[in-house]
């Protein structure tokens, strides 16, 4: 009795640890990540971008969360006040639900532990995923709607309508990883992309499933409304979308909130397609289980990277497109790749 | 109708190639630019400077910030006459004429001075016919920039603003612009 007890405080204890790393370090890439936005931007147009607060413009992130913190928070008279509250909060609570099921490294053992460096393994890591990014679109919806603002209604509907048409070819795309892996846990999607072919080539599911990632790709661009999909706040038509009568912290919340999605997102295609923690070479000594999380972060730190090389060079879609693009191009792809994997299966056992 | 400039481009609305229709390939090729852009700037230099700390290198006929100039003897060499106020298209300039008094020789060259010297900095067009048409050699344009400030009534610059010091450490070198302007002439 008394052991049992001591093995489930150790694991409440671990698993609380983890998830309290897991939050700091995703704030802290989110906030890390607007300073990456603004010096990525800068330097692909020419410019310097932020460097007054500390070296480089390190601090920059903190500036921007006093200046955040301490501006006046305004509800306008006629908004709906709790769900003007809610909207923001759901959605940056949403955001940082996702990062629950996606696995940080393979087991670390070592000092007499065996630590599993994710929070849950549920066994359908990747429906939870793209469950908590559908509710995401609640957040918007809710804070749009609240502002009582043609504007920010405009946003909501926007975002709404294109995150739903996007996740229909996300979820397809995704259905030809589950065909070739055999399982919907993200751990068991990563541990499958393990090992190389012909000694150099790594397993990743990238190289059989090119059609499904470029798909995947552009639905996470979509699903996060980053540019070119960055309709619901398009600043040129809607002064600022759904948030544009938010202030505040309110404000910091959302624009917040899109920096996790990236983040997540950009671990989530890093798992799913480019092998997680895996890389060539990988042998279960405790010492490459350290290097996964570094390895992960890397891959993760890329698509940071490529989300805003991408936003800084594109230009923003027109509506019709975006629905064009999503509706009569990207579904019939993803169905087709879908069939073409199926076949594949069928084939080559 | 014939093209005078044979510059004009005849447009065509052809369809799209395939390879134009899935966009990827132009997607790719702006991203390859972009990159290059951001490879030349994270190593190299960016076309915009830190500008409090670095400064871009002025032309050397630069026409900024205004100076009086006093003779060798440290004596202002204005003698109030007025004619920059008059060749001043902008009407920037305007003085007060003084008469020297006795025991003053070591501050002003001749006997007449302008005791009060005021130029609208907010006015001026830095044109520098100011420079050209003083006979005493008395007003240059040198390429000192005007500094900002958030008053306008701060803009309106007096001699203390203008008149060059007269330790040899605070003279203002203008040597520089007046060879290069003579030498364009």
């Amino acid at each position: 009795m008394s052991a049992l007890l001591l093995f489930i405080s150790a694991v409440i204890i671990e698993k609380t640890a983890l998830v309290l790393v897991m939050f700091l370090i995703t704030l802290g890439i989110a906030a890390y990540s607007t300073y990456g936005e603004r010096k990525v931007a800068a330097f692909l147009q020419d410019r310097l971008g932020p460097d007054r607060a500390g070296p480089w413009g390190i601090l920059q992130p903190l500036a921007d969360g006093a200046k955040m913190f301490t501006k006046e928070d305004f509800i306008p008279k006629d908004s709906n006040k709790w769900l003007f509250i809610l909207g923001p909060g759901a959605f940056i609570f949403v955001a940082l639900m996702t990062s629950a099921v996606i696995p940080w490294g393979t087991y670390f053992t070592g000092f007499g532990l065996n630590v599993d460096l994710q929070v849950a393994d549920v066994n359908i890591g990747i429906l939870y995923v793209m469950g908590f990014v559908s509710l995401g679109v609640y957040g918007i919806m809710i804070g749009g709607w609240a502002s009582n603002n043609k504007y920010s209604l405009f946003g909501a509907i926007r975002a709404s309508s294109q995150m739903i048409s996007y996740e229909l070819a996300m979820g397809l795309s995704i259905i030809s990883v589950i065909l070739i892996t055999g399982t919907l846990s993200l751990r068991g999607i990563a541990d499958g992309q393990a090992g190389t072919w012909l000694g150099f080539i790594p397993q990743w599911n990238v190289f059989l499933q090119p059609l499904g990632f470029i798909i995947f790709f552009v639905c996470a661009l979509a699903e996060t409304n980053r540019a070119p999909f960055d309709l619901p706040e398009c600043e040129t038509e809607l002064v600022g979308g759904y948030h544009t009568e938010y202030s505040a912290m309110k404000l910091g919340s959302f624009l917040f909130a899109e920096y996790i999605n990236m983040f997540i997102s950009s671990a989530v295609i890093s798992t799913v397609y480019f092998g997680g923690y895996n890389f060539p070479g990988i042998d279960p000594s405790w010492l490459w289980g350290l290097m996964g999380p570094v390895v992960i972060f890397a891959k993760t730190f890329f698509f940071i990277f490529v989300f805003m090389w991408i936003r800084w060079t594109l230009p923003r879609f027109r509506y019709d497109q975006l629905m064009h693009l999503g509706w009569k191009s990207l579904i019939p792809l993803s169905i087709l790749n879908m069939l073409l994997t199926g076949a594949g299966i069928l084939c080559l056992g | 109708m014939q093209s005078l400039s044979n510059r004009s481009k005849l447009v065509v609305n052809k369809e799209m190639t395939f390879m134009e229709r899935i966009y990827l390939p132009a997607i790719l090729k702006g991203m390859w630019t972009t990159l290059k852009h951001f490879f030349r700037n994270v190593t190299g230099k960016t076309a915009t400077l830190r500008y409090p700390e670095v400064k871009r290198d002025f032309a050397p006929v630069y026409r900024g910030w205004h100076v009086l100039k006093r003779d060798e003897q440290g004596r202002e060499n204005c003698t109030a006459c007025g004619l920059c106020a008059v060749a001043c298209p902008a009407e920037a300039i305007t003085m007060t004429a003084a008469e020297r008094e006795k025991g003053e020789e070591h501050l002003y060259r001749e006997e007449k001075y302008a005791a009060v010297y005021e130029i609208n900095m907010l006015r001026c067009i830095f044109c520098g016919l100011c420079e050209e048409a003083c006979p005493k050699e008395a007003i240059f344009l040198t390429d000192r920039i005007v500094p900002t400030d958030y008053v306008r009534q701060n803009f309106v610059f007096g001699k203390d603003m203008l008149v060059e010091g007269v330790e040899p450490e605070k003279r203002i070198n203008v040597k520089v612009r007046q060879k290069h302007v003579t030498e364009k002439k």
